[in-house]
């Protein structure tokens, strides 16, 4: 694949709902290697954005490329070829509440490799202790506080050394130590591993702090209100909006680096 | 909120047709694929389901068959007591108990004990997201979530179906013994009469087939839950009535087709 080809191709796309328009008309790219936020306020559609960018719905119109492939003009077979070439970390971290968390983390392991049990043990333990759990192989899930439910999702997300990693709200219900330190991980996957990564979230704190780039969507143009790197936008945007949106964050950002 | 129009579209039975197509297609791959590759059958999972289903179920379904063989012997004794043919008690109950209130009552225990559970647990994965996980990974929940369930169900309710059967026939040789006055060795010898081993398979047919339905709309029901607290119970209600409707929508049919058949 050519290094300078976007990851992520959205062109002219119109999602909801039923019948219901949620955002329409969004173009936007991904490049290779860059942290990407969506970002905008409570119900603005931003979950509906990643649901439809991973594969889960379709959209009313236009495309969404993903490594070269249209996803959405994808068959079934042909959009779980490509959904096993990318790692989604979920909201609550989804983890198989009936399963180990080694065995959660295995799973794709066990599906897609030829590992044999001795090694899927072996890259189980890397990507818990990649996360912080190294010792927690044999735990459930409903063992765990709601921080190392999502570091253990963002774990099963890695199983398989995805190039590209969706990331649901990393830091919603975390206290900020905990918040920070999964910031940090995010940076660390893209700088050490190369990973891109989509973050989805309306945590000001974790976009300033991770992204390279941003796209801000707008409940009430169903679009896309502002694209570029967050600091410039809160200092540069034309849009009001925008830098209203970005100034109680930023502010604070400017005084912790004065 | 959606609006009146959009709570409409919800009930789209074009919509819902394509569902159930496309949940029944994708339920039976996986079922197949787990046949074609019993190693990735997921036996913890299996093992649990079948306990379920299976022995956990078996008291009720014992007591409840028991009482059903009772009613059905007193009903039968009090009607054969006025043209006095009390000694076809067995008969009756054997040929009812064996062709449709065995796999029936089996059915309906089951429905309340595991397609009520199956639509739980799916409603609340789906609301957990884990199956918008199972499906980005690229893992067919038919194989991973359907599969093992129907083929517990489909080893667990021909099994619940004899024990089941044995209960009833117990319940109504009882009646037989104490208000018939029947020798049990009578008993059993018109019930050996009339039933041969034709009789007993069909029953374990229907039960299969009520352990099949059961499964895929408790799965189904789970599936479509909406995501929250409510649709996962609404889900679980629904499961059960429809699963209850089709047992008896396929009791019918199957009746009917091994009437036909000369059974």
């Amino acid at each position: 694949m050519n290094a300078d080809k976007p990851i992520i191709e959205v062109r002219n796309l119109t999602i909801g709902y039923d019948a219901r328009i949620i955002l329409k008309d969004l173009n936007f790219e991904v490049a290779p290697g860059e942290i990407f936020g969506i970002l905008g306020g409570s119900g603005c559609g931003k979950s509906t954005l990643m649901k439809h960018l991973i594969g889960l719905y379709e959209p009313f119109k236009g495309s969404i490329g993903i490594f070269g492939e249209n996803i959405s003009q994808a068959n079934e077979a042909q959009k779980r070829k490509i959904m096993q070439r990318f790692g989604v970390a979920y909201q609550g971290g989804a983890l198989f509440g009936s399963m180990t968390l080694a065995e959660n983390v295995g799973l794709v392991l066990e599906e897609y490799t030829d590992l044999n049990a001795e090694q899927i043990r072996r890259r189980v333990s890397e990507k818990l202790a990649l996360v912080d759990l190294a010792g927690f192989e044999n735990f459930m899930p409903g063992e765990l506080s709601g921080g190392m439910k999502k570091r253990a999702g963002l774990a099963r997300a890695l199983a398989l050394d995805p190039k590209l990693l969706f990331f649901d709200e990393p830091s919603a219900g975390l206290d900020p130590i905990t918040s920070a330190e999964l910031d940090k991980l995010i940076l660390r996957l893209r700088d050490q591993e190369g990973t891109t990564i989509v973050v989805v979230t309306h945590e000001l704190d974790s976009i300033f702090t991770i992204t390279d780039r941003v796209i801000m969507l707008d409940k009430n143009t169903q679009g896309i209100a502002a694209t570029g790197n967050v600091h410039k936008l809160l200092s540069e945007s034309p849009d009001p909006w925008v830098r209203n949106f970005l100034s109680r964050e930023g502010l604070k950002r400017a005084e912790m680096a004065k | 909120m959606p609006s009146q129009q959009e709570k409409f579209a919800i009930f789209d039975p074009k919509k819902i047709f394509f569902q159930v197509l496309d949940f029944t297609g994708e339920s039976m791959r996986g079922f197949c694929s787990t046949l074609r590759h019993p190693g990735k059958l997921r036996s913890r999972d299996f093992f649990y389901y079948f306990d379920l289903c299976g022995p956990k179920s078996l008291p009720i379904v014992l007591l409840i068959e028991l009482l059903t063989g009772m009613i059905l012997g007193l009903q039968a004794a009090i009607q054969l007591r006025k043209f006095g043919t009390e000694l076809y008690v067995a008969d009756t109950l054997g040929w009812s108990v064996f062709k449709e209130m065995g796999p029936l009552m089996v059915g309906i225990v089951a429905t309340g004990r595991a397609g009520s559970a199956f639509a739980a647990e799916l409603g609340t994965m789906k609301v957990n997201e884990e199956l918008s996980a199972l499906t980005t990974m690229g893992i067919s929940y038919g194989r991973f979530l359907v599969a093992p369930k129907l083929l517990a169900m489909m080893l667990a309710m021909p099994l619940l179906t004899v024990f089941g059967d044995l209960a009833a026939v117990a319940g109504g040789g009882m009646i037989a013994m104490t208000f018939v006055d029947l020798p049990i060795s009578v008993y059993n010898a018109r019930l050996f009469e009339v039933l041969n081993p034709i009789t007993f398979l069909l029953g374990i047919v229907k039960a299969l087939v009520f352990g099949i339905l059961i499964t895929l709309a408790g799965c189904y029901m789970g599936i479509e839950a909406d995501s929250d607290a409510q649709g996962v119970g609404r889900a679980a209600t629904s499961a059960v009535v429809i699963s209850i409707l089709l047992i008896v929508l396929s009791d019918a049919l199957m009746t009917q087709i091994f009437s036909y058949i000369g059974y």
